[in-house]
């Protein structure tokens, strides 16, 4: 071993550590060669922007008076989860508004819901709770309604049980009648578009293919708040096909991240509506990637052109759970905008942005090269080789 | 010859002017209409017109002493910046490349004098950076 956690948080505490992007990793590394910059790099930041759908947050109103013990609450009409103490709710990402139609007259709109709650929360804008209640002799109110915002909250706790997944599907239509209306976005028939979702390069997971650093105790970035990887993320699943540099060629790992949402920039926590489809919650993520020795760093400089993800089926592979896949491509060819498959042009679209990956990569890292965010090593290795259950109907 | 987008609100006891035939007969102008609707109340119709300066001139004063209101600089989307993530969801639902993604920084732009107002972007960003003026 070649660094300790501690040797470097003394060197960001003293802001003398060395700080690179994912992205700016990788020229440094070409022109120093592997060794030595190994020695000189303290940490590598990694970064990803996209909807998150598995996010949400626990909140705690504290009692009004006399006291209620919230059975059903809603915030601005969208309800929140009360089976836990009296006035802790949690809030779900995908939500939808009271009376939303849905789909009912399709494809439904899904102007707001859990996901724009969410944002209004951490814009710092005013809501309005109603709650009702049953009442109890030792928290008589039955009804509740008023308005707050995140500053009369005891707490908002940013509570996501799935974010960041290492690699992503490539969704698709191959059916030639119908358009679809997924999660990623509009798929027109006949294979016109194609959509992807990942910061490729710049990605948390596949800049540490192998969970060496990234493990729960982990201190991330989630939206500007300084929060940590919990758990191991819902369907993490490390058992799947890899390429030669160990990063996975599918969905695989992911991450249960926790932070406070009062630090929260409103940028970076941003509600989302996916027509035909419905609500869901766009986050961005900073992953700080301490180099240890020259194996990790090696992981971190894995450029888009050797990122490989699947290309799915959406009109019948991926709602019937087939394994079929079309083929797989790299990010490097997807990021130009246009790709080949099975002799046809395709025009690819993204629902995670670069650009924003780009600049939290480097919002983190100014806040490691001044000391401000300290590095913590994972009391918990993420399980390296999961599978994942299917739900069988008995 | 000039091109003009042109944005017409009719109010209504204009509703029923057939605006479109008299720019073409009387001011012999080339019509591309890119959205219109009329209800009893009111109307919007959004349309490219090309011809010679002056009677692009002479038509937009016609279509104002006709008591409709007529907005020559605006396009009617818009693509809020500060709303985009620069995600290109919307860039392949674009048919003019209004939209477009620059390679090189990753980030989406609007070339708004090329958007012929599909209203696909409006379903297609999940963020409503893009919306409608009518
Ligand atoms: S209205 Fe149509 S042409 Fe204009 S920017 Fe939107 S998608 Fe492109
Ligand atoms: S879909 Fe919306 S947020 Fe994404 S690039 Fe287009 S305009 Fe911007």
């Amino acid at each position: 071993m070649m660094k300790t956690y501690d040797e470097i948080n003394k060197k960001i505490e003293s802001q003398k550590a060395v700080v690179l992007t994912a992205e700016e990793v990788i020229d440094y590394v070409d022109k120093k060669g592997l060794e030595a910059a190994a020695k000189e790099i303290d940490v590598v930041t990694t970064a990803t922007f996209g909807p998150m759908c598995s996010s949400g947050c626990f909140l705690n109103f504290g009692h009004s008076k006399p006291k209620i013990k919230m059975q059903e609450a809603w915030i601005d009409d969208v309800s929140a989860y009360c089976g836990v103490a009296a006035v802790d709710v949690y809030l779900g990402a995908t939500q939808l508004v009271h009376n939303d139609p849905a789909n009912m007259y399709f494809p439904g709109e899904f102007r707001f819901g859990g996901g724009h709650v969410i944002e209004k929360l951490v814009a710092g804008e005013k809501l309005q709770l109603f709650a009702l209640s049953y009442g109890t002799d030792c928290y008589p109110r039955k009804e509740i309604r008023t308005t707050f915002d995140i500053n009369d909250l005891n707490q908002a706790i940013m509570t996501n049980p799935r974010n960041c997944y290492q690699n992503y599907n490539l969704a698709i239509n191959c059916a030639s009648d119908r358009t679809l209306y997924t999660y990623l976005g509009v798929l027109k028939p006949n294979m016109r578009n194609l959509t992807y979702c990942s910061a490729g390069q710049l990605s948390p997971l596949l800049n540490d293919p192998y969970y060496k650093t990234i493990g729960v105790g982990t201190s991330i970035w989630l939206a500007g708040a300084h929060g940590h990887v919990y758990a191991e993320g819902t369907q993490h699943c490390s058992k799947v096909e890899r390429s030669e540099n160990g990063v996975p060629m599918s969905g695989s790992g992911t991450l249960a991240l926790t932070a406070n949402m009062k630090d929260m920039i409103p940028k970076f926590v941003r509600g989302v509506s996916f027509t035909g489809y419905g609500i869901s919650l766009s986050l961005g993520v900073g992953v700080p990637i301490p180099i240890l020795n020259s194996d990790i760093l090696k992981h971190t400089i894995v450029r888009d052109r050797d990122i490989f993800a699947p290309i799915v089926d959406y009109s019948s592979d991926y709602p019937n759970r087939s394994s079929n896949i079309l083929g797989r491509l790299n990010y490097e060819e997807l990021k130009k905008g246009e790709v080949t498959i099975e002799g046809k042009k395709v025009e690819v679209g993204s629902l995670s942005s670069y650009s924003l990956a780009v600049e939290i990569a480097n919002l983190l890292k100014d806040e490691i090269t001044k000391g401000d965010f300290i590095l913590s090593k994972p009391f918990q290795s993420l399980a390296p080789e999961q599978g994942m259950k299917p739900l069988n109907i008995k | 010859m000039a091109t003009k987008r042109l944005l017409l609100n009719f109010p209504k006891d204009a509703v029923s002017t057939p605006m479109v035939y008299h720019l073409v007969k009387d001011y012999d102008l080339n019509i591309n209409i890119y959205r219109a609707k009329i209800t009893e109340e009111k109307g919007y119709l959004v349309l490219e017109v090309g011809g010679l300066d002056e009677k692009i001139q002479q038509a937009i004063k016609f279509i104002r002493d006709s008591n409709i209101e007529v907005n020559e600089k605006d396009n009617g989307i818009h693509w809020d910046e500060d709303k985009c993530v620069h995600c290109g969801n919307c860039i392949p639902h674009c048919p003019t490349k209004s939209l477009y993604l620059d390679r090189q920084t990753m980030k989406t732009c609007f070339d708004e004098s090329i958007c012929i107002e599909c209203s696909s972007c409006l379903s297609n960003c999940p963020y409503k950076a893009c919306t409608s003026v009518f």
